[in-house]
């Protein structure tokens, strides 16, 4: 895995914006870009818009619809009836703000674990730091399923304190608490990766300018480095929120009571006997949307935010 | 919409010129750092990188070692026995179950296609993004819509597609004007994999395409018109610039896609449950099936451990392999 | 100096904050469900917890919240208080709370599961008198030897359904449970159904569907032609029973019927909605599906028994039934309420509300329709007749996740008879493996 480690050192800062980098390409060959990207478009959005317009449909016309274009347009009984039965079967505003409140946190203390990481391991000198290094990023390679099992017989053994009344309590065990959701996620190989990466890039230089001004170590990380991080501390989060929102068998395992469940868990609910598909495609519509609102408001940082902080590699 | 300027961000230069402006003073530099320094810089760093290390042992380290020691026990989900040690039996009945063996050759397989089309589907569509045409912006937003949508909610809307009347077919039907059979896609065993292997592309080709954008933007400019005054054509510009100046993307590409592409197991689990007839089984939905279905915690440790040591040596070659191009 | 120390202190508040609100959060969220299961103040000793699968299913999990509130406000000794999963995980829930040791009081349970879980020593007997149980349907109840585990308020019948219309059209017999389809008038049915060339398959068994649903719906196609998943003498073994003669017939009828283009290896992913639609003329569904199918179709339906593929017509029975833990600390408020909760009135509400079976006699007489006479009589002789529960034995989770395996397999076109040894060859391991799951 040294291969990820040692590829970057040399890494410049980003460089300045390229855009007169071309002659303006030439109009038929524009033209088939533009064709090509149309259809392209086409492909990566039909799927999604199924989605949207089948919600708006009671069960039996999706599944006659199913086979034609109709498919795709919002005709026939359409009516918002799925979204009121969500609203009936599930706590959806409950299940949201149990998303919004794990997946935030998760965010804010993996940034600051994981880029406070990253600058001792970039932005000081020690032994044994590229041993440390390479045992971190050799982690990424272990996928989170296989370690599942253990996991919830382990996290089952952990104390944990917990508010009873006005008392606080220590009991064992993680089953059915926010933290089991959280804290097992806050550290993550690949958010340190990104940090080092980027903070690679960063000169040397600042740090000894600020040591010279009497700054400890944290300060330079508060003051120096971290507000020169922007991009990589917008990638690290959206790569972070990703898949915490989109968490299903974790919670499934671990989470009992409803008040605690996160939104993806939600679409169980809807899997009856007779499965209510309108429901599933209207849910699966709400827990969507809030994640492509997101994106849609911020994608210009978020993308140029993932292109320049340092996954370039 | 119509600005195809890159992907540095508008602070970043800013920030910079600060920090240049800051670096010009002068100061004398390594010799400013005595032995007590030092032994103060390795405390701040272990109280730095602490809080990481502790929560990636705890959460990590401590749940594979878990694994390893229960890949040797008959050890049960639930069961009023006590968990043996049997020493190498999960791994002997493993050997001979024609299910591992399939799980296996589907991985290789899937990790064979997907890292290489992948790759070149997303550098295509970052060429295509790069170029200057109008909505780039909307493009590059578009393609990177999957990639932020839940893969349960994908694979279901796509098992839709996939069925013999689904959508996918009929299009097919139309297209070919009748002369296409429609295909029961993730019911037959030849077509199933290959299914799951252009859905799980369309899922994840957005983000690499971003990581391939990032790095076209780090070949200089200065490049490709030394390149147009000397004549090159569209191919050779590619070939003796863009590509040789995408290396260090190319590494870093490689072994995500490789990761994620043997972790494959979400679409499976959705989608097919492995079959139709083990064509479609990868070794992690084997492990969740025996140790969660079947309450078989230590065959399923077995084939966990199994899993680490495929992907270790996978990742070895390729920093092997990587390594010599340097 | 000063101004460094504060940013210092107040960067290191921030994550003490944090931390602690994750772990704050944590405790008003789950401190009522450790007062349930360890028993904190004096207060909650006597609130126990209930755990039921019916999370998204608002007309059942109504009936079990109407029965605890009865409970609740009948005596002031004890209180229950209800917690709702999602069916599809509620399995996985309890086995996981089960390993953690965090089990509520009271749990309902997939009938077939009860073994494992009363083996693995998650469930306690309940006592209950033994005249509880007079008049109630024997699949309604866990009975493991001698003592009674769970009982259910209602069963689930499995049938086809088909237009009488249709099948007349066609030339084909109406069937009764009085006189089911043959093997061969079946497969003379389906001919005739498909030279009308109106479906491209007449025959849709819910192929699509998945998990449990395999062995509840296509074990008795197996038991009636003379199959089993596991010899029931002892349940030691599954060689010979799964993998024997009687039960290749049965894997080469049940591929036939893909191979001879009769019904599709795998079906839509909803079967009652392709059957409403006209994308099928046969469906194999239970008695939940029946309010779609006569909403659309009005009187032109007729419920028909599954055909007879030798030993007679088979159908699954046993659903959901309610038990009590063994990680119970409170065992007298959980029998308590189990016991109230066996009143006839609580089984007309299910039968009345679900449209299902109502478990007992006396309740049957009391639902219109499963009253003699009533449209949904037939459900009740289905299930007198035919039904046939899932073997009684720990090992079913493996036999059960074995089985789904095999028979999709066949389905695909796997050749039948080493898919169905390695299947007997897995089940026999795994029961070796725990010595013979013995109680």
């Amino acid at each position: 895995m040294a291969a990820l480690t040692d590829a970057p050192t040399g890494v410049q800062p980003a460089p300045a914006p390229q855009n007169r980098r071309r002659a303006p390409v030439s109009r038929p060959r524009s033209v088939l870009i533009t064709v090509a990207r149309v259809v392209l478009v086409l492909v990566f959005v039909l799927p999604l818009l199924f989605m949207f317009v089948s919600s708006l449909k009671p069960d039996l016309q999706i599944f006659a619809d199913m086979t034609n274009w109709r498919a795709f347009l919002p005709v026939g009984d359409v009516s918002l009836d799925n979204y009121a039965g969500v609203f009936d079967r599930v706590p959806f505003l409950r299940f949201l703000l149990n998303s919004i409140g794990i997946s935030g946190l998760t965010v804010v203390l993996g940034i600051f674990v994981n880029s406070l990481a990253a600058f001792g391991l970039s932005r000081l000198q020690w032994r044994g730091q590229q041993a440390v290094l390479t045992a971190i990023i050799a982690t990424l390679i272990v996928p989170f399923e296989t370690l599942a099992l253990p996991l919830l017989w382990w996290v089952n053994k952990l104390p944990s304190i917990q508010l009873d009344g006005f008392h606080l309590v220590f009991t064992t065990g993680w089953i059915d608490t926010y933290q089991v959701q959280i804290i097992p996620f806050i550290a993550n190989a690949f958010s340190i990766f990104l940090f080092y990466q980027y903070f690679s890039s960063i000169p040397r230089e600042l740090d000894e300018a600020a040591r010279m001004d009497g700054a400890g170590w944290f300060r330079i990380y508060r003051s120096v480095v971290m507000p020169l991080s922007g991009p990589a501390i917008a990638t690290v989060a959206i790569l972070t929120f990703l898949p915490i929102w989109n968490a299903y068998m974790w919670p499934l395992m671990v989470v009992q009571r409803e008040e605690l469940r996160p939104v993806m868990v939600g679409i169980q609910y809807f899997f009856q006997l007779n499965v209510a598909w309108g429901q599933v495609m209207a849910y699966a519509s709400m827990i969507t949307i809030p994640v492509l609102v997101l994106f849609l408001g911020f994608q210009r940082s978020f993308i140029n935010s993932i292109a320049s902080s340092g996954v370039k590699g | 919409m119509v600005s195809t300027t890159p992907l540095a961000p508008g602070n970043e230069p800013a920030a910079l010129t600060t920090t240049r402006r800051k670096s010009a003073r002068p100061f004398a530099g390594g010799q400013r750092r005595p032995t007590s320094a030092r032994s103060r810089e390795s405390r701040t760093a272990a109280w730095m990188v602490g809080p990481a290390g502790i929560l990636l042992f705890l959460f990590l380290v401590v749940p594979v070692v878990l694994a390893f020691i229960l890949a040797f026990t008959n050890a049960r989900l639930i069961s009023p026995r006590p968990a043996e040690f049997i020493g190498f039996d999960n791994f002997t009945n493993l050997f001979t179950d024609s299910v591992f063996w399939a799980s296996l050759r589907n991985n290789v397989v899937f990790a064979l296609v997907i890292v290489p089309v992948q790759a070149g589907f997303g550098l295509v569509l970052a060429l295509l993004v790069n170029a200057k045409v109008r909505g780039t912006n909307f493009f590059r937003t578009v393609y990177f819509v999957p990639v932020v949508t839940s893969i349960v909610v994908i694979s279901l809307l796509w098992k839709f597609l996939y069925q013999l009347d689904g959508l996918l077919n009929q299009m097919l039907v139309r297209v070919t004007f009748g002369h296409f059979t429609p295909i029961d896609w993730l019911n037959n065993p030849s077509t199933a994999l290959p299914a799951i292997m252009v859905m799980s592309v369309w899922q994840g080709v957005g983000f690499h395409m971003i990581i391939w954008l990032a790095g076209l933007q780090t070949i200089p400019a200065d490049l490709y018109e030394a390149g147009d005054l000397d004549g090159a054509s569209g191919w050779q510009r590619f070939r003796y610039i863009t590509w040789p100046g995408l290396r260090a993307t190319r590494t870093f590409i490689l072994i995500t896609i490789t990761i994620s592409a043997l972790s494959l197991f979400s679409q499976i689990s959705v989608m097919t449950q492995g079959g139709p007839l083990d064509s479609t089984t990868t070794l992690v939905f084997m492990a969740v099936r025996s140790g969660y279905k079947q309450l078989a915690t230590g065959y399923a440790s077995a084939i966990s451990l199994i899993f680490f040591v495929l992907v270790l040596t996978v990742a070895a070659i390729q920093r092997f392999l990587t390594r010599e191009k340097v | 100096m000063a101004y460094r120390t504060i940013r210092r202190l107040s960067a290191a508040s921030l994550a003490i904050g944090a931390l602690a609100l994750t772990s704050a959060c944590s405790g008003s969220g789950s401190g009522s469900s450790s007062d349930a299961s360890s028993g904190g103040g004096s207060s909650s000793d006597s609130t126990i917890e209930l755990w039921t699968h019916n999370g998204g299913n608002e007309a059942e999990l109504g009936v079990v919240n109407r029965i605890v509130k009865d409970f609740n406000g009948s005596q002031d000794k004890y209180t229950v208080k209800v917690q709702s999963f999602p069916q599809d995980s509620y399995n996985d829930a309890v086995v996981a709370a089960a390993s953690a040791k965090k089990l509520p009081c009271v749990v309902d349970i997939d009938a077939p599961n009860v073994p494992n879980w009363a083996w693995a020593g998650y469930l306690a007997p309940l006592d209950l008198p033994e005249s509880t149980w007079d008049g109630q349907l024997p699949t309604t109840i866990g009975k493991i030897g001698d003592e009674v585990y769970s009982y259910g308020f209602y069963d689930v019948a499995l049938a086809m359904f088909a237009r009488p219309s249709v099948l007349q059209a066609a030339g084909i017999r109406v069937a009764t449970p009085d006189e089911p389809w043959t093997k061969a008038e079946f497969a003379d049915a389906l001919a005739k159904l498909k030279a009308t060339g109106t479906w491209p398959y007449p025959l849709d068994l819910g192929t699509g569907g998945g998990g449990e649903w395999i062995p509840y719906a296509y074990s008795p196609f197996l038991q009636s032609a003379g199959g089993d998943l596991i010899d029931r003498k002892d349940y030691q073994s599954a060689e010979g029973v799964l993998n024997g003669p009687e039960a290749l017939d049965w894997a080469n009828w049940f591929q036939g019927l893909v191979k001879d283009g009769y019904m599709a290896a795998k079906s839509g992913a909803d079967a009652t909605a392709d059957f409403v639609n006209g994308k099928s003329a046969i469906l194999y569904s239970g008695s939940w599906a029946n309010d779609t199918v006569r909403k659309a179709f009005g009187d032109d339906i007729a419920v028909i028994p599954p055909p007879d593929l030798g030993e007679g017509p088979k159908i699954g029975g046993g659903s959901w039934q309610w038990g009590m833990t063994d990680q119970c600390k409170n065992t007298d408020a959980a029998k308590a309420y189990l016991e109230f909760a066996h009143q006839t009135k609580y089984f007309v509400d299910f039968a009345n509300t679900l449209g299902l079976i109502p478990a007992t006699e006396e309740a049957a007489a009391q639902v219109p329709a499963y009253a003699p006479g009533g449209e949904n009589e037939i459900y009740l002789t289905l299930a007198k007749d035919f039904a046939l529960v899932r073997p009684v034995t720990p090992a079913y989770p493996i036999i059960s996740s074995v089985f789904q395996k095999a028979t999709q397999d066949i389905l695909s076109g796997g050749d039948p008879q080493p898919i169905l040894d390695k299947a007997a060859k897995d089940i026999d391991a795994d029961i070796k493996q725990n010595g013979g799951y013995t109680y």
